[in-house]
């Protein structure tokens, strides 16, 4: 049984009612890059209680111009070293670490336990099949997607597009061929984070995760 | 009639599918997810799938970058 943490001093400034929500979710992230590692951050702090990350690559000198990684993670397997990161922000927070190439295959396995899943891919045909697979495994099922985070400013054409449970935050058109810029990505991560928060906040387990 | 992306308004036809609502919409990007009614189409249902007279479309293009 883990601590519980909804009296921790962590979250004393949190809105009343989200630390003991948040401490039973369990959220997926798909991809550990600029949009996910920022995305595990933000839930971390919120008090989320359990993140399942999957990612196959290592920390890239190149990613810290808007990954949540340091100079000394640089070769390290990102999973391993954004569990560090989150654990130094709190030391209770669960994380189940994957690092392999996510396939259509593995979802309904490694996937099953979260009850909200973030896709923050790189690659546009690798968001396709995530949002596919996710939808039919698990219907009822947020997924919040990231379509739209290139290049600078411009922050009023960021907005979130729903449709059922299938969620895109970014402005649906720029791409990583502008360049990314780490707070134009953070703008977008932290609408993925914020909109995960709200529907498990305020919709609680409406999912079919606990059913299971 | 189908409302398309919560704003566009196209005339529906008996047996559309969403291969003719894309192409009606001039819709070209490669990838897209579609939902009818908030229910996702999957892409290789795209020329079989039977939009009903009514429907609520939405096409999310997937932009590289994460």
């Amino acid at each position: 049984m883990p601590p519980d943490a909804t009296d921790s001093p962590i979250f004393a400034r949190n809105v009343p009612g989200m630390t003991r929500a948040l401490q039973a979710a369990v959220v997926g992230i798909a991809g550990c890059g600029g949009l996910g590692s920022n995305v595990a951050v933000a839930l971390t702090r919120a008090g989320i209680g359990r993140l399942i990350l999957v990612d196959h690559d290592r920390v890239d000198i190149s990613n810290l111009n808007r990954q949540h990684y340091f100079q000394s993670d640089v070769g390290r397997l990102k999973v391993d070293a954004l569990a560090d990161h989150l654990r130094a922000i709190h030391p209770a927070v669960q994380i189940e670490g994957h690092a392999m190439r996510l396939t259509p295959d593995d979802v309904p396995s490694i996937l099953a336990p979260a009850e909200v899943l973030i896709e923050a891919f790189d690659r546009a045909q690798e968001k396709q099949w995530l949002i596919e697979t996710w939808s039919g495994v698990f219907p009822k099922r947020p997924i919040i997607c990231a379509s739209g985070l290139g290049g600078l400013g411009n922050t009023a054409s960021l907005r979130i597009r729903s449709s059922g449970a299938i969620h895109f935050c970014g402005d649906g058109t720029t791409d990583m061929s502008q360049g990314l810029c780490a707070a134009r990505v953070g703008v977008v991560a932290n609408m993925q984070a914020n909109l995960a928060i709200e529907l498990l906040v305020r919709d609680g387990a409406t999912t079919d995760a606990h059913d299971q | 009639m189908l409302t398309i992306n919560n704003r566009d308004r196209i005339d529906w036809r008996e047996g559309m599918t969403v291969r003719d609502v894309l192409d009606a919409m001039g819709y070209t990007y490669a990838l897209i997810t579609v939902t009818v009614n908030r229910t996702l189409v999957p892409r290789e249902e795209y020329e079989t799938h039977a939009v009903p007279d009514e429907a609520d479309v939405s096409v999310f293009h997937l932009a590289h970058g994460g």
